[in-house]
């Protein structure tokens, strides 16, 4: 547990690898970057002691030591790339197609895609994503994060920051860059030094002995950029709060008012109308890819009024509105107001609204009516009496009529499918006939009916669909990918260049490190030596033995 | 317009063709380095005619943009095409840093393979739907896929790598591996000569076959190998399938999209084979010696550098403008779309790759390995994702 | 310095990196724990037990029962239990023969029964009722509005209010009538 004097005399923390100011390897901590195996040093973090290595003494040391490992880290990476990638093989639940043999998940995947299907969705990968197995992951990965970052980060800038220009011999001879001039004049190395400040470089000057530097801040780039993944994570987290965050979605139909769900009954919105349009066959642009591949949509768009509650009232009651935008709300334009944003997501064309039915003889090939009334599908009456004195009462509305098993009901509300069961009383008759009428149904009971009732007309109108968001959590995730923009860019586009002239005897070694872009180090060196008779460095790297 | 498609058609075929004759003197510089004197006159009028191909392609994209009103990367066809300007930029980019013509010999084939591969897919201009009527069209597709073609030149620094680093001596797994990446570009060019032949002849074979009760026709444009399930088979004089795909493959055209799978890889192995038997060894043993001069660790380093330039430049693209313009268009930045997902395997798989080369130490070999992984990935990504997994990305 | 003011000095440094490392593990883990909880367990209603029961106001449209509207805050100092019904929903359907079968004795002791049916058409409603001969007050929620104040998902949805006002019981799902029984107990004023 001693703290390494080096010989330098600069006293170096535990497992510390090279001094930190001088270089010099530190004998017994070779093995730690593989330095004993190699002619060259592996100058990652510097050589500086990750201090994680070091102790292992509590469960908390312990717990640090091997989220700080990246070698733990990157494992976490592969094995969250192999689940993502494992969670595209058959859809997620949410992108069960609608029209699929059943939503169900438990029918779809077996029915779908046999006996694979059924063995995804009985180990969850149906919901992959969100499943807490998928969660820990990434949260294992957000932690390993955090901790290799704070072990590396303090030592590295700890060992930059006390380096000194005067560097151990073995230090630059391990070097991958090196080079060794015998003889070399005072002048020489003036214009050295003078090339490299040209070059932008920061020049230090111990006794003699020069390092050059430039693009540290490079080094800050990883850090940076693991800051802004944490600040994307904890937004991520955030999102889960409700208050921060909120989502549902909305039916509003054609002509009519209705709230807006999870804003507390404080905002309605009022669908204007539903558009549809289609890019149109004739047009010359894309004529042949339409006739290829059928009709285009072209756009999908709800002009909306949204209304906001003046005083609040109690839920039921009719309440008292005030107009606060009028927008056409389309794909990739969302309507905002107050925080809230209502985007186009789906539609329903032609529900019916009303429907109008004749009355004619059975036997009467032309059909010709002898009366006619017209049923508010949205608010259908008891009865209706017709001119001609006859009276139809309606027994039963099925609005979404359907079959279960030989029995008649609806499937919802919505008037998408309706059928009716009436009965018709004659003119100055009690004796009813019964009917049964739907959208390409007309079942006569009995078989002895004497009139017959026929759909004359019905009117129909559209259904949009809307999401409906608020996400104070968005600001967040914006500053955690700016940030990590910021560090991934410092990090990868400038580089930590470092050169290292060390006076000996009459002449200089020089060596020269980069964490990037050996190529343009070298460059900068063949500039910085011409026309004096300082050699050229050598590169030593020794690639897969 | 007629005349703006005519000309953007044109002067793709231009830069192809330029390409493909800046690809021979990029094979011309190797031989040259040997006569001192000439050196560079190959590499120059190479790496000239290079731009110039990639100057008429602006053109092909600048035309075909004002012809169709959009952004000319809305379709398969467009994208790949996209994909394949955006490598020959990310070439010469990589080249004006580190003047490695060797690059070229290998970068402009894949970008040549890719181009070939798109004009297979149905080139009509298609109008755009709603949820793609958005600048931000323009700006996701072109950084992703910019980024996407820089990463791929790491790739392509990193087969050049392995090519001329693998012992060729004895079969072992390495040369094995190898030749399986040399393979699959054959499959590639196996796909592009199957679907012109076939084109050429204008060979048709529509089928009938039901799905979820509804039935359904699909037109093969090649011979059928593997038929739908339970298809009727509508064409005369078409050859009636060998055998019939399972009853779960279902999804758009899916037995239709695997017939042409089967056949890429018949005509890619025949090719392979011709290959094989014209060199008398290994495709990876036959172009080493071409390679001996090309330095492996300018390569190892072309290739980090590549990804180091690409990473956050395919971050940008494929992360968080992919996410602005999902929160705008479908009221979520990430909703687990197969595309997404594949963008986000493609990030970790980056990522791996970085912190292992930076802290694991894993240079040379081993990176190389990696960058052909990577382009893997982003090669399923663009293309397998498309035709295979159905998702709101699902081009053509 | 004295080699017992090194070994001191270390020692300290040590507890403060093991403060520092137990510190920043422990706001990982509760960030990771509060993500987990927050996202696995699932709302159901945005009204829970122990909640005051929100006001509401609707019209009535049971023929055989004498109320015009409902509104919950005149039903103070009754038990309420509000049920969320259609008529296109079979379990709902299956369960209103009991509340029928239960109301005029609990009517008596002080709780109401009031099924608020988020039926499009009134005329449906009616039919139904006609159907079970329901006498409980039947509410027409015809946009929804309660329905979204009280959180409800699927139907049928039942909330069981005591005297107070608070929430005692949320059902999701049908109601057996021993069950039922059970819960109009609890809301049964002293």
């Amino acid at each position: 547990m001693n703290k390494i004097k080096c010989d330098c005399g600069h006293v170096n923390p535990e497992g510390t690898v090279l001094c930190e100011a001088c270089g010099k390897p530190i004998e017994e901590n070779q093995h730690i970057d593989g330095n004993d195996k190699r002619t060259l040093l592996n100058m990652r973090y510097d050589g500086s002691a990750r201090r994680s290595q070091t102790y292992n003494k509590s469960i908390v040391d312990k717990i640090w030591s091997f989220f700080s490992s990246v070698k733990v880290g990157v494992w976490l990476i592969v094995i969250a790339l192999l689940a993502s990638a494992i969670g595209t093989i058959f859809p997620q639940e949410m992108y069960i197609p609608a029209n699929a043999v059943s939503r169900d998940p438990a029918v779809y995947y077996e029915d779908t895609y046999g006996i694979f299907g059924q063995i995804y969705y009985q180990l969850g990968f149906h919901n992959l994503y969100s499943s807490w197995w998928y969660m820990i992951l990434i949260a294992l990965i957000g932690i390993s994060l955090v901790i290799c970052s704070i072990d590396r980060f303090v030592p590295l800038y700890k060992a930059l920051k006390r380096q000194k220009a005067k560097r151990h011999e073995t230090f630059l001879n391990r070097q991958r860059l090196y080079s060794e001039t015998e003889n070399v004049t005072a002048e020489e190395k003036d214009k050295i030094v003078h090339a490299l400040k040209k070059q932008r470089y920061n020049v230090r000057n111990e006794n003699g002995h020069i390092l050059a530097e430039k693009g540290r801040f490079s080094r800050w780039g990883p850090y940076v950029n693991h800051i802004g993944l944490i600040v994307i994570l904890i937004a991520a987290i955030l999102r889960m709060t409700p208050f921060m965050y909120l989502d549902d979605y909305v039916w509003v139909r054609e002509g009519e008012r209705t709230v807006i769900p999870s804003t507390d009954g404080e905002y309605y919105i009022e669908n204007k109308d539903f558009i549809l349009e289609t890019y149109d066959k004739n047009n010359d642009r894309f004529k042949e890819a339409i006739e290829q591949e059928g009709m285009v949509a072209k756009n999908f768009q709800t002009n909306a009024i949204i209304y906001k509650e003046i005083a609040p009232s109690v839920a039921g009651a009719e309440p008292e509105l005030k107009k606060i935008a009028e927008e056409k709300i389309k794909m990739n334009h969302p309507l905002k107001f107050d925080g809230y944003t209502l985007y186009q997501a789906g539609y329903q064309l032609n529900e019916f609204t009303s429907m109008t039915f004749k009355v004619h003889e059975t036997d009467d090939p032309d059909e010709k009516a002898l009366g006619t009334f017209t049923i508010d599908l949205n608010a259908p009456k008891p009865e209706y009496k017709l001119d001609n004195g006859f009276r139809v009462v309606v027994d039963q509305y099925y609005p979404d009529y359907s079959l279960e098993n030989g029995e008649p009901r609806s499937e919802s509300k919505y008037p998408k499918n309706p059928a009716f069961v009436f009965f018709v009383y004659p003119p100055n008759s009690e004796q009813a006939e019964v009917s049964f009428v739907g959208i390409g149904r007309n079942i006569d009971a009995t078989g002895e009916n004497q009139y017959k009732l026929g759909v004359q007309d019905f009117e129909l109108r559209d259904v949009s669909g809307l999401t409906v968001r608020k996400d104070y959590t968005l600001p967040f995730f914006i500053v955690g990918a700016i940030i990590f923009m910021l560090g991934v860019i410092q990090g990868m586009y400038w580089q930590h260049r470092r050169i290292w002239i060390h006076p000996k005897g009459n002449g200089l070694l020089v060596a020269a490190h980069t964490n990037k872009n050996w190529y343009g180090v070298k460059k900068d060196i063949e500039k910085v030596i011409s026309g004096t008779n300082v050699e050229m460095v050598k590169d030593q790297q020794e690639l897969d033995e | 317009m007629d005349n703006l498609i005519s000309v953007s058609s044109t002067m793709l075929y231009t830069a192809f063709i330029l390409y493909l004759i800046a690809t021979c003197f990029f094979g011309a510089t190797i031989k040259e380095k040997k006569d001192k004197g000439k050196k560079g006159i190959a590499g120059k009028i190479a790496i000239t005619l290079t731009i110039i191909g990639f100057l008429a392609q602006i053109v092909y994209f600048i035309t075909r943009w004002i012809a169709s009103g959009h952004a000319p990367v809305s379709n398969l066809f467009e994208f790949m095409t996209f994909f394949g300007m955006g490598l020959v930029f990310a070439f010469i980019i990589i080249y004006f840093i580190y003047r490695l013509s060797v690059l070229g010999l290998f970068a402009l084939p894949i970008a040549l393979i890719v181009i070939a591969y798109a004009s297979m897919f149905p080139t009509e201009i298609s109008p755009l739907v709603p949820s793609l009527q958005s600048h931000w069209l323009y700006i996701h597709v072109t950084t992703v896929s910019l980024g996407e073609a820089i990463l791929s030149i790491s790739f392509v620094a990193g087969l050049i790598y392995l090519i001329r680093q693998i012992d060729q001596s004895v079969k072992s797994k390495r040369t094995t591996w190898l030749e399986v990446i040399l393979f699959s570009l054959f499959i590639f060019i196996g796909f592009s000569v199957i679907s012109a032949t076939f084109n050429i002849a204008d060979y048709h074979a529509q089928f009938e076959y039901e799905e979820r009760g509804s039935t359904l026709t699909t037109d093969y444009q090649l011979p059928a190998i593997a038929g739908p399930n339970d298809g009727k088979l509508l064409t005369e004089n078409a050859m009636e399938p060998l055998f019939e795909v399972p009853s779960w493959m279902h999804g758009a055209n899916a037995p239709r999209k695997f017939n042409t799978l089967i056949w890429s890889i018949l005509a890619g192995f025949v090719l392979y084979v011709l290959a094989r038997l014209l060199f008398r060894k290994r495709i990876g043993a036959a172009i080493q010696p071409l390679l001996l001069k090309v330095k492996p660790d300018l390569l190892d380093e072309v290739s980090y550098r590549a990804v180091a330039i690409g990473f956050p430049v395919f971050t940008l693209g494929g992360l968080i403008f992919a996410s602005i313009w999902a929160q705008i268009a479908w009221d979520r930045f990430w909703g687990w779309d197969p595309k997404e997902v594949w963008a986000l395997v493609t990030w970790f798989f980056y990522a791996a790759f970085l912190h292992l080369r930076l802290s694991r130490g894993w240079h040379g070999e081993k990176s190389a390995w990696l960058a052909a992984g990577g382009f893997a990935i982003i090669m399923f990504n663009l293309i397998a994702v498309n035709l295979i997994l159905a998702g709101l990305h699902s081009y053509a | 310095m004295s080699k017992e003011h090194i070994g001191n000095n270390k020692k300290r440094k040590k507890r403060n990196r093991l403060i520092f490392r137990s510190i920043v593990l422990a706001v990982l883990l509760v960030a990771v724990a509060y993500a987990l909880v927050s996202n696995l367990s699932e709302e159901d209603t945005n009204v829970d037990v122990g909640d005051q029961a929100p006001p509401f106001k609707l019209q009535q449209v049971n023929q055989n029962n004498e109320l015009e509207t409902v509104e919950l805050s005149d039903l103070k100092g009754k038990g309420v239990m509000l049920n969320f019904w259609a008529t296109y929903c079979p379990p709902c359907e299956a369960e209103m023969p009991y509340m029928e079968k239960l109301y005029p004795e609990y009517k008596e002791k002080g709780v109401e029964i009031v099924a608020v049916s988020l039926d499009g058409a009134e005329l449906v409603i009616n039919r139904f009722i006609d159907k079970y001969d329901l006498t409980f007050p039947v509410p027409h929620d015809k946009n929804g509005q309660v329905m979204e104040q009280y959180g409800v998902g699927p139907i049928p949805s039942t909330f069981f209010i005591n005297p107070e006002g608070e929430i005692v019981e949320v059902v999701n799902g049908a109601l057996s009538l021993d069950k039922l029984e059970g819960y109009l107990k609890q809301i049964q004023p002293e």
